[in-house]
């Protein structure tokens, strides 16, 4: 009889499935995962330790390299910590901006993991159509803030400009002819929110087009029904929050609970899976999708009536306008100051969490009165999801542990940090 | 002092007696300062009873605050150097609480490890460990988890260079990489200031 012996494998951090740089060290009995071992921290940075080398401000840009996915809510969880510290209230215009945009951040993000994670399951079409529907979320990062990923859009006391009047048109190329042209414009003729507006009435029927590829596919759900299941117990032990948390019945939102912004004057509903395998974490995400977009559409309406300032008139924390520099020397002063020495925020301590679209993103901020933080710890759901790997897959198929890794919806930049 | 969190802290030095060696509520969130020795009876029961429940442990952090204050008028501060904070949440009751111990031996601090009672804090464990070098005694596998195979010394202390001691390159000749000790120089472009109440009107 042949001898049967444990392999130990290594899995990425080169693999197509790995996520990025994550090296899992399986211990394997034939197809049957015996251990997960992960090793993190290739992508591993020292934002903490370099954002208490900076001026609070400067380390906004940071945070949107922490989940490469979801770069606007990380920046509000930022912000948030230090408009705690300082006492500063957002304008209203600023705060419905930040929850259209945190939602509009949702999508881009289940998007994303929609793609991958049935990409690394065996579904190709999928990931081409998710793609589709982010190219023009986005064009809104792009038009708010000129930059397509890594927005920097948020500032502590508000968001660094108004929402844009007109957005940037297509123009005719050896790729596109004009009747091609004249049809993508079509829906940028007006102002972003008209944009953004003509999304929201073509996304729902996109999801329904995701969940006929999907929902009731046998395939699909052979590979995920039954894997990776997590009891409500559990998964607060584990610390799990987000969708990963409400995958296993627990109807737990910060949203909701502990709403922030202007989430309270928000109408929406909490998806809550029942059996806490890969198939409900997946149905609660899809039906966030369309929760989001619900949000959306609400702001679009109160932002088309209401306009207003979207960040604070107090110089010392947000600088003055250009033209007013020109003319005034006590703007210019506070430009200045604000540049080469940026504000001290009085000594203490905060945290401030937001639901984030996997979970449970908090900034807990030490200030020693300084203008550059003392220490700075960023709590990612990325982190304590992928430290339940080992109990997710023993048991389960070498196959299993790829759905797993799709379903916690791992971004490495997020669990490195 | 909100309703809610009064209620936290008298039922926590109600049970917790002389382990909760101060009480500190600001900006609505309430701090509760524990001796190191009793954290792990202390947390079990923020856990186990009802009136508290803090069923999810959400973050736990190392501190160094060597060089707090140290641009102030006073100087540094007094005190332990190291501290752990634990970021509590109740989901039954809505609330949230902060711990934070000060580890007695600045050399080599230590604390009792709480992964058995929210088996969460394992990463946490390993990564405050690895960035500060604090010691959680109990914790089944205590390895360095975000720095480099082989890294020496822990970097989020507040004497450990940005900039490091080491860089990495490729060395042709020996046909390896190879470390060496680093060539860039610190360099600070915006000074650490503290401005006291009231600077600049």
């Amino acid at each position: 009889m042949a001898e049967i012996r444990n392999y130990t494998m290594n899995f990425g951090p080169q693999h197509p499935a790995a996520h990025g740089v994550l090296r899992l060290v399986l211990e394997l009995d034939g197809e049957v995962i015996e251990r997960v071992d992960p090793h993190i921290g290739l992508l591993h940075r020292a934002t903490e330790k370099l954002a208490e080398s900076k001026m609070y401000s400067q380390s906004i840009g940071y945070m949107d390299r922490l989940d490469y996915v979801s770069m606007m809510c990380n920046e509000h969880a930022y912000v948030m910590a230090m408009e705690k510290l300082l006492g500063v209230e957002v304008p209203l215009r600023a705060q419905y901006i930040r929850v259209m945009f945190d939602e509009i951040t949702r999508i881009l993000n289940h998007l994303l993991w929609l793609g991958a994670h049935a990409l690394d399951v065996g579904a190709m079409t999928i990931f081409l159509y998710a793609f589709r529907e982010r190219e023009d979320l986005m064009d809104c990062y792009e038009a708010v803030s000129g930059a397509r990923l890594h927005a920097t859009y948020y500032r502590i006391g508000g968001v660094y400009r108004d929402l844009p009047e007109s957005m940037p048109q297509y123009e005719a190329s050896k790729w596109h002819n004009e009747k091609e042209v004249a049809r993508m414009n079509r829906p940028r003729q007006g102002s972003l929110l008209d944009f953004i507006w003509d999304f929201t009435e073509r996304f729902p029927a996109c999801v329904d087009e995701y969940e006929t590829l999907l929902t009731d596919n046998r395939i699909w759900k052979q590979r995920l029904v039954g894997i990776g299941e997590v009891s409500p117990e559990r998964a607060l032990q584990l610390g799990f929050t987000g969708p990963m948390l409400r995958g296993s019945g627990v109807a737990w939102d910060l949203r909701k609970k502990q709403p922030y912004e202007v989430y309270d004057r928000m109408d929406f509903d909490i998806p809550v899976g029942t059996n806490g395998d890969c198939y409900d974490r997946y149905l609660v995400r899809m039906e966030e999708m369309r929760q989001a977009n619900r949000i959306i559409r609400q702001c679009v309406e109160w932002l088309r009536k209401n306009p207003g300032p979207v960040i604070v008139q107090d110089h010392k924390i947000a600088p003055p306008e250009r033209e007013t520099m020109k003319n005034d020397m006590e703007s210019l002063i506070h430009h200045f100051k604000l540049f080469t020495e940026g504000f001290c925020i009085p000594e203490g301590e905060a945290y401030a969490g937001i639901e984030h679209p996997k979970g449970e993103f908090g900034v807990y901020v030490i200030s020693d009165g300084a203008n550059k933080p003392y220490r700075v710890k960023l709590r990612t759901p990325g982190f304590a999801h992928l430290m339940s790997i080992h109990e997710m897959t023993r048991g389960h198929m070498l196959a299993d542990l790829v759905a797993v890794i799709g379903t916690q919806d791992l971004v490495l930049g997020d669990i490195d940090r | 002092m909100t309703a809610s969190l009064q209620a936290i802290a008298e039922r926590a030095t109600e049970k917790f007696g002389e382990s909760v060696t101060g009480v500190t509520e600001r900006l609505g969130e309430l701090t509760l300062e524990v001796r190191p020795g009793d954290i792990r009876a202390v947390c079990q029961g923020m856990r186990d009873d009802s009136r508290l429940a803090f069923e999810q442990l959400i973050d736990l952090c190392g501190v160094d605050y060597l060089a707090y204050r140290q641009e102030s008028a006073q100087g540094p501060r007094k005190g332990p150097r190291f501290a752990v904070v634990y970021h509590l949440l109740s989901i039954k009751h809505n609330r949230r609480l902060r711990l934070r111990a000060f580890p007695e031996d600045d050399e080599m601090p230590i604390i009792d490890s709480v992964v058995d009672i929210w088996n969460s804090a394992d990463w946490y464990e390993r990564e405050a460990f690895d960035l500060f070098g604090i010691m959680f005694e109990g914790h089944p596998d205590l390895r360095r988890i975000l720095t480099d195979y082989g890294f020496i010394g822990h970097p989020f202390r507040k004497d450990f260079p940005l900039s490091g001691h080491v860089e990495m390159r490729y060395d042709p000749e020996k046909q390896r990489v190879v470390y060496q000790p680093v060539s860039i120089e610190p360099r600070m472009l915006v000074p650490r200031v503290i401005r006291e109440e009231g600077y600049g009107g």
